[in-house]
């Protein structure tokens, strides 16, 4: 696998005059003089030049280079890496759903708008909500849209003292980043001894300022939030709602809903709840689903049944307005609404049973040889910690890397942050006993190696296409583009 | 496995969430589907979809998308990989980022690009929020002729932060560059253009640029990428950070989605710029690598102090740009973009040849033209469907309520000289009935 040659760019296999496209003639006729001569390009773009066999082996070649899904396990926590169904990749590339426009008159895309209507349902009912919106690019986007609408909510009801947003310790780093983006301050809510919100710790943070707790649920530790009714009576008290962060929606899919559990806004990852592709990092999808009181403010337009027709609702004198181009990532989550389809309600749950069940056995499996700092049962991911292994010299950094030499995408390592040398799991409910046994096993000789050869872990991987990459000299010396200088 | 955790029923490791929160029934969803039920009923819902010959345009363009894109990006490989955390493993999707970073700087003429945000909209948006942190000041300028949704979203953005934004309109008798300068004091910190414009007309944004340096702002641009390759690059006009819309890069309409925004800024801009960034580096063994990096920027490092909030971006859709500009390539780059030019003018001669008929500017375009029509253009355009199924144009009403006669017409290599001409009869006819539907 291993060569010393660097692999070429494409900027390195071009030749002048090659190409790998013919374009069609022209067939108009010209008029001369359309474009001034100083607003023209006076140096073409230096875009490489090859044949098509050469870009289609150059990227080929960097496709063999690369790791998903369909490679192999990929238990990276609270990322929810399931198989990605091929059938929904054909529905999205027919005709009649990739090559419409979006500023086509709604009478042309009925069946684009059924989709859009449809799908928002579905999400209800799964999540316990009134009304979705599919309008967010990500995650991350829908966090910063369901806070949009959360401080609209409160500025319309006169409450604009709320400014504060808590978010417990183990969130996600874009809980913060979201809060804060979107114009609030945000206040950190401890973890307790066992790993969930500390009831105490939040009620001495809650107060009138207080616009919205953040919670995952189950939590990045993969513990469920047993207190969550108290811990919304908590915030409701206060005049502030409950936010539901969706990356983990995935353990209990027809089993409690966020909606039954005092939330008042949701986010999902359609990318990992709902089988999407997360297409190396994106595209993805993070539709939000809110409680009655907030519906007027969702961003415009929304789509609305009447009769046996769908319509743009643009009047919508409340909204927050538009948090995205179009209508979101269409192609995304039509593939959503594929798979939730083709699962249907018993499917759902079976998904979230099977991935509690994998993530549980995985864990009993692991605590022979690793540290587990909340040895509760887990629900579909649980945390390891690396720190007996580090005594020996080898990270939970030098862990993941060997897990490379073994043909495992590692965990997500260093979070959530209130553990140390975490090492975060899950293996979602697509894995069978034998790919977790097979996990296990490694896990269990790279343990060994920790203790007898903890150097043989520092310089891993010994066996991809690169070794360890020198992740400081890119920060400090930044090279963000090829110059065709070495 | 069930005894191994030591549990009776995969029922019981759900104990833990209280009865009361426990669903208890099955969830009201209709009963699954085999694949095959499945196409049969997408396909019904596919066909329920009209695709009509198209000149609509207005932020999204119909492309000819070459084969080899489509079967790049099925490589599972790619599309089943989630965000490269571990670089050894994912050099395959580093480096087609760094080959579309290096890309992006080259058709935009700036010094660096981020791997992908989620679209023109929000990007533009981030561009506002980078020149608010970076000059210290908080308000952005945003003319009319900006895309009506890019205001949109900038407003939502802008509101919930606390940025003021002015939205500046067009006022007979001055140029935008007068506008401008009138509106610029010591709390500006950005002006957001759009080149070409919404109505498809091109500037030069040199003038424009050294009055709002001069004020100590940062001038924020979105550009239309295939236009790049005729027109003078950003970099060249003295914009500081240049976004746009890369759907047209290879990624089909998909009816507004996904696409990807792009982000190119000057270099002494880098370390504030949002959203993920490749860089090159070594191994262990001296060999060339990428690896994410500057992450001391985002989120999951600084939580509430990152630059942005952004995580995922559009990294699949970044791939389809770097596989469609490496396959026009530079000479095929240069000859797309002049045939949508070539043939965009062709439509205009036509179409003002008609009586009634007129450019409503009177500015050099690129592949969109926005045109008088001899009465409102909604009626007409409902008639060139009715009448010829084609869907002739945005109607400018309904965002600019002085230009109900306006439509916009885009036109790229898609449209053979048949379709256009098939479009100025249509028109024409209508232009003689179209009054009936109103």
């Amino acid at each position: 696998m291993k060569t010393n040659q660097d692999f070429p760019l494409i900027f390195e296999r071009s030749r002048a005059g090659r190409r790998a496209l013919d374009l069609p003639q022209n067939d108009v006729p010209t008029t001369g003089k359309t474009l001034p001569e100083h607003l023209r390009r006076q140096e073409a773009a230096a875009l490489p030049e090859v044949s098509q066999v050469d870009l289609i082996r150059h990227f080929t070649a960097l496709s063999r280079r690369n790791f998903g899904v369909d490679n192999g396990f990929y238990p990276l926590g609270s990322c929810t890496m399931k198989y990605n169904p091929k059938i929904n990749e054909d529905i999205a590339r027919i005709p009649g759903f990739a090559q419409i426009h979006p500023e086509q008159p709604p009478e042309t895309v009925q069946g684009a708008l059924q989709v859009i209507y449809e799908l928002g349902r579905m999400l209800s009912e799964i999540t316990a909500m009134d009304e979705f919106t599919l309008q967010p690019a990500a995650g991350a986007h829908g966090e910063l849209t369901g806070l949009m609408l959360i401080k609209a909510y409160h500025l319309h009801n006169g409450d604009s003292h709320k400014t504060e947003v808590l978010v417990p310790d183990s969130a996600h780093g874009t809980n913060p980043a979201s809060a804060a983006m979107a114009g609030f301050d945000v206040v950190e809510v401890k973890s307790n001894m066992a790993g969930l919100v500390d009831l105490e710790d939040l009620a001495k943070k809650v107060s009138d300022n207080t616009a919205a707790l953040m919670l995952t649920n189950p939590n990045t530790l993969g513990l469920f939030e047993k207190d969550v009714k108290e811990i919304a009576d908590i915030v409701h008290a206060k005049g502030g709602l409950l936010y539901y962060d969706g990356a983990n929606l995935n353990a209990i899919m027809g089993i409690c809903r966020p909606g039954d559990m005092g939330f008042d806004v949701v986010h999902l990852n359609l990318h990992k709840t709902f089988s999407t592709p997360h297409g190396g990092g994106g595209p993805g999808s993070g539709p939000v689903g809110v409680k009655k009181p907030l519906i007027p403010y969702l961003p415009v337009p929304t789509v609305k049944q009447e009769g046996q027709t769908y319509t743009f609702d643009y009047n919508r004198p409340l909204s927050i307005g538009r948090v995205k181009s179009f209508y979101g990532n269409f192609g995304v989550y039509l593939k959503a609404y594929a798979y939730i389809l083709a699962m249907g309600p018993d499917g759902l749950r079976q998904a979230s049973q099977d991935a509690v069940l994998n993530a549980n056995y995985l864990l009993h499996q692991l605590k022979e040889c690793y540290e587990v700092p909340y040895p509760d049962r887990c629900m579909h991911e649980f945390v390891i910690s690396a720190t007996t292994q580090k005594e020996y010299g080898a990270s939970a950094l030098d862990l993941a890397k060997r897990l490379l030499d073994f043909g495992f995408h590692p965990p997500t390592i260093y979070f959530p942050l209130i553990v140390k040398e975490a090492l975060m799991i899950e293996p979602t409910e697509t894995e069978s006993k034998e790919t977790l046994d097979a996990f296990v096993a490694v896990m269990a000789a790279i343990a060994k190696e920790a203790e007898e050869t903890p150097q043989a872990l520092q310089n891993a991987p010994h066996h991809a296409t690169v070794s360890r990459l020198d992740e400081t000299t890119a920060a400090r010396h930044p090279v963000l583009k090829w110059t065709g200088e070495d | 496995m069930l005894n191994e955790i030591g549990v009776s029923s995969a029922e019981e490791l759900f104990d833990v969430i209280p009865r009361e929160l426990q669903l208890g029934r099955p969830l009201n969803l209709p009963q699954a589907l085999s694949e095959q039920e499945l196409l049969t009923h997408m396909n019904a819902l596919a066909e329920k979809n009209k695709r009509p010959l198209s000149f609509l345009g207005a932020g999204a363009y119909e492309h000819h998308i070459p084969s080899v894109v489509n079967h790049i990006l099925m490589r599972s490989e790619f599309y089943t990989s989630y965000t490269p955390y571990q670089a050894e493993i994912s050099q395959g999707m580093l480096q087609c980022i760094f080959e579309y970073q290096t890309m992006i700087a080259q058709i935009t003429g700036m010094d660096v690009s981020n791997a992908s945000l989620y679209d023109g909209a929000t990007a533009t948006s981030e561009a506002a929020f980078m020149a608010v942190n970076v000059t210290r000041r908080n308000k952005v300028l945003v003319p009319w002729n900006v895309h009506p949704q890019t205001r949109q979203v900038l407003r939502t953005y802008c509101n919930a932060a606390g940025i003021t934004l002015i939205e500046l309109e067009n006022q007979d008798g001055l140029s935008l560059q007068e506008i401008i300068e009138q509106s610029l004091d010591h709390d500006t910190a950005g002006v957001i253009l759009q080149n070409p414009d919404f109505f498809g007309c091109i500037e030069d944004l040199q003038g424009i640029a050294d009055i709002v340096h001069n004020n100590k702002s940062l001038l924020i641009a979105s550009v239309e990428p295939i236009s790049l390759a005729l027109l003078k690059p950003p970099g060249q006009s003295g914009v500081d950070i240049a976004v746009g819309d890369g759907q047209s890069l290879g990624n089909p309409l998909s009816f507004g989605g996904p696409s990807l925004g792009f982000m190119a800024v000057k270099e002494n801009l880098l370390r504030r710029m949002p959203g993920r960034i490749v860089g090159q580096t070594k191994d262990q063994d001296g060999r060339r690598g990428f690896v994410l990096t500057l992450q001391a920027r985002e989120q999951h490092i600084r939580r509430q102090k990152a630059m942005s909030n952004i995580c995922s971006n559009q990294a699949l859709n970044a791939l389809a740009a770097t596989v469609y500009l490496a396959t026009l390539g530079k000479e095929g780059f240069v000859e797309l973009a002049t045939l949508c030019m070539n043939k965009a003018h062709y439509a205009k001669d036509l179409i003002c040849a008609i009586p009634g008929f007129e450019l409503a500017f009177d500015s050099p375009f690129f592949c969109e033209f926005a045109i008088k029509c001899p009465g409102n253009a909604e009626n007409i355009a409902q008639q060139v469907l009715q009448d010829a199924q084609i869907l002739p144009g945005y109607y400018l009403g309904q965002e600019y309520p002085e230009l109900s006669n306006g439509l916009l017409i885009a036109v790229t290599e898609t449209k053979t000289r048949q379709d256009i001409e098939l479009l100025a009869d249509a028109l024409a006819k209508a232009a003689v009935t179209g009054g009936d539907l109103a």
